[in-house]
């Protein structure tokens, strides 16, 4: 029997594959059905700041301040005495999510501002989550902000939450920084009990009928588990940070080479959500088939044999592979002549 | 109060009982009581909530009610009735016009005794078997806040008594022991059951002073039928029921404690009137008394409760009880018309005259006598110097009452929550300390920037003032919106040594300079301490956006005095706890930062010792004052517009309540903040932005370019692309800067990117400030040009049909209205020949609340003519003018054709058989009458003289019955039914925004399935009624859906296809509106989610197609393309439902799915094999 245990934001989980933030854990249904298929913990959908603010705008527009200043009307829409804001409607769910599931429910905040988090981060550990992913989705847009200033609005997010709450948090990273093992490092150093690498941005998109900017969901492919694997190679053993990969793991195989590079844990979405609760099963039984045909005894032997530092050859997951990768290119027949 | 009922019964909030009542919304008020009048008759206990012209509804009911002694009691908010115009204010007209159905008529006159009458009613009504109407007056006491001490259960449980309910269950219908009630009855016995039921009504006042007494030991408060106060050896008494009492009583202590021997007798029981209740209520010094009715009984010799009165003590004083004291009677208060101490006053002073004085006379009317009379009836209140019936009142009198009492005054917007504040300030207030407080409300009649005045009292005792707060009596003064300060005189309640609160992005060191100069002196005169804040910036700071109202709050507490500040802080922050606790903790904290930043940003205005006033501009009216405005405007529009409408005397006023058009021009509002700039580099002139405007701001005209050579400097005007039109045609496309609401649809339709700077488009939205001056010349200027003729604009096409003038604008719908484009594109097409009947709801509001009439005339006069009839008779009232139009034109015709041979063969011939569907034809049409006009000038013929009266109705006429949902699928259909079912030439057009917009978002059967609105709090569980598809099952109905937001080539069709039916057309047509839930900037996106989701199909169903062998019925949009989620998730309206009850909510989702699914599956067959009606062929 292959021990498929792993450890999570100091967390005993019975194997490395966590459903990742998305809607499947909106619907308490779902969430059981993924924790019959296997997820060894979950990560709630994230509560974004930008939804609680226009759902706080709306609520307070429209119904609790909704004096018209007409004779006849005080408001359009009746007051509701049972209207439950997002926060308060996750926190619920939160709950029910724990008061229902075996395996631990990690809470997921999606922001920016610097304000308004610290009492979030405590409401959420009251009601019960076991660790808290803080995704500070900072589109670094500004001239005048430099890199260590946007570093700085990070790691203040994250001093302020610390000093609240006493479960994990893990930060979720995008992977544009300048030095990532060096904000890592500080992250660490800041209270962090784990990192996610990397958060998917959404790119805007255009409609050229309209000329209008659109958002269009795309899932995530499996190539795009490679700029994890290069990272989590990098960063493995060299901080104490607990490592979750999320974005890119489609089936057994990124998974795998995931776990190979460092990842504590390998976040699973898209191929959820495409192909339902099955998928996950299945990849289980896929890697843990590998591994037995190989002889692993544990993930935990496997965890970072394959990362940076247990290389032989370092430059593999540095600037060397990307000449060999770019030289290695040789167009098809009939593109070019 | 009927809305407040359905939220708790959604709560499932019990009753006494321990059951959840049912709460059902009828389709009207007589729909109300029928329903009503059967739940009552099968044993239930049931009310109900009304006023005005719904009452007027109730009224058959009523009679049947009251007439098998059906225990019930209906609770009013008594309003005044529609008569020369429509008023939704307060007077008792709606229940004196209830007093002969056999219903007890109870007065309560304070929101204390509205609350207190209730129970004492119902325990009444189920001893004594007589249904209560228990009224109180319509906003002086309906929406009066005020602290009153609450009746809790134990009480209620102590005055109902079970066995009485018992006995009432007992007398319902009931299969088990059957009966049979509401026979029809001969000759023979009518007449005696009437007289049957006498010890029924003989008993009642007895039984609901013994409900009074009962209560009185349960509470402490004791009531009578007729209660007296005043000296006991009062030689003059007011007796009137109602909240004015309350200021008749104030003033009365006053005057008693001066040792006057004056007093009041308040009415409450008023039916079944008891004389000798108040013969001895009403002292024997009394020698002079006042009866004064809050209604008008036109051409009666006095008012009802006047009359019964004078009939109790003429009886008294002929049986020798007591003698005949001198009654004069006298109207008040009509609509909501302000009763002051002063008035009182007058009417206590005129009945010191030692005699009524002589009449001054009215004037002649038909050569008959003036009436000369002495003067046993009179007005108070207004100024009547045509029948001189009205007292002369002292304005400044003021009662020790109300000298004791802390009055404060808030100006604000409508939506800038003023008023919500005040409401939880006077709630704070209430709670947290003994004083006494009341808060009542002034709003304007304007939907988008409407003006409220907030007027609140606060004192250690009952507050009887029913009377806005007096001039010069305010201790505070708070101008919530820095722009009144040069709109309105602010300060006129401003009291000596009182604090004055200004909202303004003025600098502290700046403000004073910033001050008109009437305003300086008043502060300096009065002495006035001056606070500033900028509350908008301290609201963008605090995360809380534009809203000011818990600053303002806060500042309101931080500097009267009226609790101690600390005090003051915390209860506010308990207050936003209280609000937001549950919903948002977010939200709490934004609140309590905006609180504390408060504090910080507000200052104290050092006023200057020394400084010449006078030099600096004075109050700059609102409205334009230049010389070519018409004396009507100039006399009666004017004062209207600037608040001084309470001073016009009664003989400026039209008797018969019409009004010119194009009057709205005369406003200038400028409530925009930032206004649209045309860019002609970019332009395709499209006329998309004009399609879309909501208030007719922006709007384009063709001229000749010599015609520009004098504009103003900064006039835009390009040659016109079009080559339709002569060459060197230019056309501009111009802003009205200070009409526009600043909604910026304009912007959101332009279709024209820069292609280099895909934000900026052919409109662009720019502040205001630096455009105002430059753009109100140009605008002028474009209102000048030259009209271009109509006859060379092709009518058909969007760019084109928005070329013609419009006949309806600057109205006062919300700021991005999603009805008014309609209303204003059929003015553009037809305007000219409309005639128009509107039902009453927000059309009839922006289109003829005075002193706005935005229906106007074009450079010939000609326009729509407009009137408003009711709420349910919109189509019946339409067809009529359809069948006079037709009856005219054909008497007209039959003159014509009479005088053949005086008018010449072609040019009668030409009359008679003239085709007029399309607008050339009433062109030539029109010619042609000028041209018979002419001839009958000179003629002798015995009949000319009554065909030129008749004359111009040879012109076609084209009628337009415009409404919205609640008239035309629930109060109206049966009536529009009808005229569909008819062959007339209509056009009815309904304004479609699902819900009841006008009086607050009430649900209609068109509300979507889903949709959370007051009386669907949990949602509407059914789907939408298809008003199109049950119109086209006539067969000869023109019908159409339109949605001009998302296809305007569509709705511009339609209204030609519709206006050149020859039969009844039906246009139903999407109408945004802001009950649905989201910043009408969207309006047009949401239109197009409408279309896209399936939630809003767009049909056309043309019967003329049938005739020609066609297939009628044309399905316009194509199949859904986003789920109806897409649509329902983006209006609050929905997205709430998710909310508070998210299981209904997918429910819902998915029922309406199915709907959008099935219906377009349905139109899609219709469109492809044919419709099963069958063309009719038409009368004419």
């Amino acid at each position: 029997m292959i021990d498929l245990s792993t450890d999570y934001l100091g967390l005993k989980l019975k194997n490395p594959l966590v459903p990742s933030a998305s809607p499947l854990s909106r619907n308490l249904d779902t969430a059981l059905q993924l924790e019959d298929a296997g997820a060894a913990a979950l990560v709630m959908y994230s509560l974004f700041e930008e939804e609680l603010r226009t759902e706080d705008a709306m609520l307070d527009r429209f119904l609790l301040q909704a004096g018209l200043g007409h004779s006849e009307a005080d408001g359009f829409l009746p007051h509701h005495g049972e209207f439950q804001g997002g926060l308060e409607r996750y926190l619920e769910h939160l709950q029910r999510l724990k008061s229902r599931l075996e395996i631990p429910v990690v809470a997921s905040l999606n922001g920016v501002s610097l304000s308004g988090w610290v009492e979030l981060g405590r409401a959420l550990q009251q009601a019960g989550a076991d660790a808290l992913e803080l995704n500070v989705y900072h589109v670094a847009a500004d001239m005048l902000e430099s890199g260590q200033a946007v570093e700085a609005r990070y790691l203040r997010l994250l001093r302020e939450l610390r000093s609240v709450v006493s479960i994990p948090i893990v930060m979720k990273l995008s992977p544009f920084f300048s030095s990532l093992p060096n904000f890592v490092k500080q992250l660490e150093l800041a209270g962090a009990q784990g990192v996610a690498l990397f958060n998917r941005f959404y790119q805007p998109d255009i409609d050229l009928d309209t000329l209008c900017v659109v958002d269009r969901l795309h899932l995530s492919y499996p190539d795009e588990a490679l700029l994890r694997i290069r990272w989590l190679s990098i960063l493995h053993g060299r901080t104490h940070l607990t490592l979750a990969a999320p974005g890119g793991a489609h089936s057994y195989e990124e998974a795998l080479k995931l776990l190979l590079v460092g990842a504590d844990v390998v976040h699973l979405a898209s191929c959820l959500l495409q192909h339902g609760p099955a998928r996950l099963t299945q990849i289980l039984h896929d890697m843990e088939s590998w591994m037995g045909e190989r002889e692993y005894a544990s993930v935990a032997q496997l965890k970072g044999s394959m990362s940076q530092k247990n290389l032989l050859d370092p430059a593999a997951m540095a600037r060397a592979s990307y000449l060999r990768v770019l030289d290695s290119f040789s167009p098809l027949p009939g593109v070019w002549s | 109060m009927g809305e407040w009922a359905d939220e708790w019964a959604s709560q499932g909030r019990a009753n006494l009982w321990g059951a959840v009542p049912k709460i059902i919304e009828m389709q009207s008020e007589g729909g109300a009581a029928g329903a009503l009048h059967g739940a009552l008759t099968s044993g239930a206990l049931a009310t109900s909530f009304t006023a005005s012209q719904g009452l007027l509804l109730m009224i058959p009911n009523l009679y049947k009610i009251a007439g098998e002694l059906t225990p019930f009691v209906l609770h009013v908010a008594a309003r005044t009735l529609a008569t020369h115009a429509l008023s939704i204010f307060g007077d008792q007209s709606d229940v004196m016009a209830c007093r002969a159905t056999g219903c007890a008529l109870l007065a309560a006159n304070s929101p204390q005794e509205a609350q207190d009458f209730a129970l004492i009613a119902q325990a009444a009504t189920l001893a004594g078997r007589i249904p209560v109407i228990h009224f109180f007056d319509g906003f002086r006491t309906s929406h009066e806040v005020a602290k009153i001490d609450a009746v809790g259960a134990d009480t209620v449980r102590a005055m109902l008594d079970a066995d009485l309910v018992a006995a009432h269950r007992t007398r319902a219908l009931s299969p088990e022991h059957p009966v049979l009630r509401g026979t029809s009855q001969n000759p023979d016995v009518f007449f005696q059951s009437r007289e049957r039921a006498n010890p029924y009504y003989d008993a009642f006042p007895q039984i609901v002073q013994d409900a009074m007494d009962r209560f009185g030991e349960l509470t402490g408060r004791h009531y009578k039928l007729f209660e007296y106060v005043g000296a006991a050896d009062a030689e003059r008494v007011i007796v009137l029921m109602g909240s004015g009492a309350e200021t008749v009583h104030e003033t009365v202590d006053h005057l008693v404690a001066r040792g006057e021997k004056v007093g009041v007798l308040k009415v409450r029981l008023y039916r079944p009137f008891s004389p000798s209740a108040l013969l001895d209520a009403l002292p024997l010094t009394a020698t002079s008394v006042a009866v004064l009715d809050r209604c008008k009984e036109p051409g009666a010799d006095g008012e009802p409760l006047y009359k019964d009165v004078v009939t109790a003590l003429a009886q008294a004083s002929a049986d020798g009880a007591r003698a005949m004291p001198r009654v004069i009677g006298g109207r008040y208060g009509l609509a909501s018309k302000e009763f002051t101490p002063g008035m009182v006053k007058a009417v206590f002073d005129e009945l010191a005259q030692p005699a009524p004085r002589p009449h001054k006379g009215t004037p002649t009317f038909y050569g008959l006598k003036p009436v000369k009379d002495r003067m046993r009836q009179f007005t108070v209140g207004i100024h009547d110097d045509l029948t001189h019936l009205s007292l002369p009142w002292d304005a400044d009198f003021r009662t020790d009452a109300s000298r004791q009492l802390q009055h404060a005054v808030f100006w604000g917007l409508g939506a800038d929550g003023t008023v919500s504040a005040n409401k939880n300030s006077i709630k704070i207030l209430g709670e947290t300390t003994e004083l006494m407080a009341q808060g009542y409300f002034v709003y304007d009649s304007k939907k988008s920037g409407a003006v409220t005045v907030s007027h609140l009292r606060f004192g250690p005792a009952t507050i009887r003032s029913t009377y806005l707060v007096e001039a010069g009596m305010a201790g505070f003064v708070a101008c919530h919106q820095p722009v009144f300060v040069d709109r309105y005189d602010v300060l006129e309640h401003a009291a000596p040594d009182g604090i004055f609160l200004l909202n303004t992005p003025a600098p502290p060191e700046q403000v004073w300079d910033t001050l008109p100069g009437k305003m300086r002196a008043q502060i300096r005169d009065r002495r006035l301490q001056v606070w500033v804040i900028d509350a908008y910036a301290v609201a963008a700071e605090a995360g809380m956006g534009r809203r000011i109202n818990t600053i303002m709050q806060t500042c309101f507490f931080a500097i009267s005095g009226i609790l101690p500040k600390d005090d003051a802080i915390a209860a506010i922050k308990h207050a936003v706890d209280k609000t937001y606790g549950k919903k948002s903790k977010r939200l709490v904290e934004l609140n309590y930062r905006a609180i504390d930043t408060t504090l910080a940003e507000l200052h104290q205005v050092a006023i200057p010792t020394a400084e010449a006033i006078g030099n600096v501009p004075d109050f700059s009216p609102a409205m334009d004052t230049a010389a070519r405005i018409p004396d009507f405007v100039r006399e009666l529009t004017l004062p209207i517009y600037q608040g001084h409408g309470d001073a016009l005397p009664v003989s400026l006023l039209p008797a018969d309540g019409t009004y010119p058009l194009g009057t709205a021009q005369y406003e200038k509002r400028n409530i925009a903040l930032e206004i649209p700039v045309w860019e002609p580099d970019l332009c395709t002139q499209c006329g998309k932005c004009v399609f879309v405007c909501p208030h007719t701001a922006i709007r384009s005209r063709l001229f000749p370019a010599e015609a520009a050579q004098d504009a103003p400097p900064t006039f835009k005007h390009v040659p016109a692309k079009s080559k339709d039109f002569p060459a060197g045609t230019h056309i501009s496309y111009q802003v009205a800067p200070e009409d526009c609401t600043g909604c910026g649809d304009c912007v959101e339709a332009c279709p024209i990117h820069d292609k280099s700077n895909v934000s900026r488009r052919a409109v662009n939205m720019a502040p205001v400030g630096p455009l105002r001056d430059p753009e109100r010349d140009n605008f002028a200027f474009f209102l000048r040009l030259p009209e271009f003729d109509r006859s060379l604009i092709k009518h058909g096409t969007i760019p084109g049909s928005m070329l013609l003038d419009p006949l309806f604008e600057f109205s006062g719908a919300c700021a991005g209205c999603g009805e008014t484009p309609y209303i204003r594109l059929a003015t553009q097409l037809f305007g000219d020949r409309m005639l128009v009947a509107n039902a009453t709801g927000c059309s009839s509001i922006y289109s003829g609340n005075l002193p706005s009439t935005p229906y106007t005339v074009n450079g010939a006069g000609r326009g729509p003519a407009w009137s408003n009839s009711l709420f349910e008779d919109n189509a019946e009232f339409g067809l009529g003018m359809r069948l006079a139009a037709d009856q005219l034109m054909a008497y007209a015709q039959q003159l014509v054709k009479e005088m053949v041979t005086e008018i010449g063969g072609d040019l009668a011939e030409a009359l008679v058989s003239a085709d007029q569907r399309e607008e050339a034809g009433i062109v030539d049409q029109r010619h042609r009458v000028a041209l018979l006009l002419d001839k009958l000038a000179s003629s002798t013929h015995p009949r000319a003289k009554e065909l030129a009266s008749v004359a111009e109705w040879l012109i076609r006429r084209s009628v337009w019955i415009i409404g919205g949902d609640g008239w035309a699928y629930d109060i109206g259909y049966g009536g529009l039914d009808h005229v569909l079912a008819l062959p007339y030439d209509v056009n009815i057009l309904v304004l479609d925004t699902e819900v009841y917009s006008n009086t607050g978002g009430q649900t209609s059967k068109a509300t979507p399935i889903g949709a959370v609105a007051k009386f669907s709090a949990g949602g509407k569980a059914t789907a939408k009624k298809d008003l199109a598809k049950l119109a086209s099952d006539y067969g000869h109905v023109y019908v159409a859906t339109v949605a001009y937001g998302a296809k305007d080539v569509q709705t511009l069709r339609v209204f030609h296809e519709a206006e050149s039916y020859p039969g009844p057309s039906l246009i139903v047509a999407y109408s945004p509106c802001i009950a649905h839930g989201y910043d009408m900037l969207y309006n047009q996106r949401q239109q197009e989610l409408a279309v896209k989701s399936g939630h809003w199909p767009l049909i056309r169903f043309d019967p003329r197609l049938a005739e020609s062998g066609g297939n009628p019925f044309k399905l316009d949009s194509a199949a859904p393309s986003q789920p109806i989620q897409a649509f329902m998730d983006s209006e609050t309206r929905f997205a709430m439902l998710a909310r508070s009850h998210p299981e209904a909510a997918q429910r819902f989702l998915e029922q309406a799915q199915q709907d959008a699914e099935r219906r377009f599956k349905e139109y899609q067959d219709m469109a492809l094999d044919g419709h099963s009606g069958e063309s009719r062929n038409l009368e004419k």
